[in-house]
């Protein structure tokens, strides 16, 4: 396994729960409860040096628990190395701790997994819809959102 | 050379020419389209290609963009329609004045294209009336040109409001 992968592995050891690596970019999953801890740790760590947050996304896999899953992509500058952090998150919990106190660019990914995936960020100054409007009912990229369903804002159903 | 130069060298200098007013107001319309350019989308690009100096839609009266609806008389629609912007489109289509035309350019705006999800209007005539339909992802400049020019000959044709 690649070094960040190592270091993490031992420093949280009680949040890990699985890490692979392709290309030579490491992938680590924890547990959704320490991502503030986790990621201050990256962005500090003299070694890992993770000072820039190049997404935050999330996947939808129904039928599987916990059903969906946070992705945060981190790189270093002065490293130029990548490393993804995934989160399992429940279905009927579905909320992680917002990253917006470490990094501003976090604000807005964070509304667009909240507006698609309808996963809460505790902490977020702003959470509300970013790409739909206010009165959108659902969460669009929720492989149940029926593929049909329109909700246009004027003119007749199309 | 002017209309009034021909009609003088073919007719002599006291000589006038017969015509029905609906075609003369439609044959000075045609020719003085002033668009509002509404982009949203990839299809803009196209649209700065076929209005700049390459193919040079000054040719048909059409070149300069107006930026605000209340001067312009042809509401050229480029781009992805989304539910979100579909309010704003027709309060600027309303906002023109009469005489007033819409063209759709691009599949989005004909018939939503290949983006049939949550997001995209089915067509922006669901919105708004539609006098030429451009279709091409994107259309080539020639297919708008000849579009262009289809819509010159319907307001040449057209019972004109004045």
């Amino acid at each position: 396994m690649g070094r960040a992968t190592d270091i993490l592995r031992a420093r949280f050891a009680d949040l890990f729960l699985d890490a692979h690596e392709q290309h030579g970019d490491e992938t680590v999953v924890f547990r959704p409860e320490g991502i503030v801890a986790i990621a201050t740790f990256l962005r500090s760590d003299a070694e890992l040096q993770f000072n820039v947050l190049m997404d935050v996304t999330a996947v939808d896999y129904p039928g599987r628990s916990p059903r969906f899953e946070v992705v945060y992509h981190f790189y270093s500058l002065p490293r130029r190395a990548r490393l993804r952090v995934k989160l399992p998150v429940p279905e009927d919990q579905p909320a992680v701790d917002s990253l917006t106190p470490l990094w501003k660019s976090a604000n807005w990914y964070e509304r667009e997994v909240w507006d698609m995936f309808g996963i809460r960020f505790q902490g977020h100054p702003n959470l509300k819809r970013i790409l739909m409007y206010e009165s959108f009912e659902g969460h669009p990229l929720r492989k149940d959102y029926p593929i049909k369903k329109r909700q246009p804002l004027i003119g007749p159903m199309n | 050379m002017g209309l009034k130069q021909v009609v003088t060298r073919v007719f002599g200098d006291d000589s006038f020419i017969t015509t029905k007013l609906d075609a003369a107001i439609g044959w000075s319309r045609k020719y003085s389209l002033f668009m509002y350019p509404f982009v949203t989308a990839c299809c803009g690009m196209e649209y700065m290609s076929v209005s700049s100096s390459h193919y040079d839609l000054d040719r048909f009266g059409a070149a300069f963009p107006r930026f605000s609806p209340r001067q312009a008389d042809v509401l050229i629609v480029v781009g992805t329609i989304s539910h979100k912007i579909a309010p704003v489109l027709t309060r600027v289509y309303e906002q023109m004045t009469e005489p007033k035309w819409v063209i759709a350019f691009g599949v989005c705006t004909c018939t939503g294209g290949f983006y049939d999800n949550y997001a995209t209007v089915q067509g922006i005539d669901t919105l708004i009336p539609v006098d030429i339909y451009i279709p091409g992802c994107p259309p080539r400049p020639e297919t708008v040109i000849q579009g262009i020019m289809m819509l010159q000959e319907k307001i040449q044709k057209q019972k004109q409001e004045y």
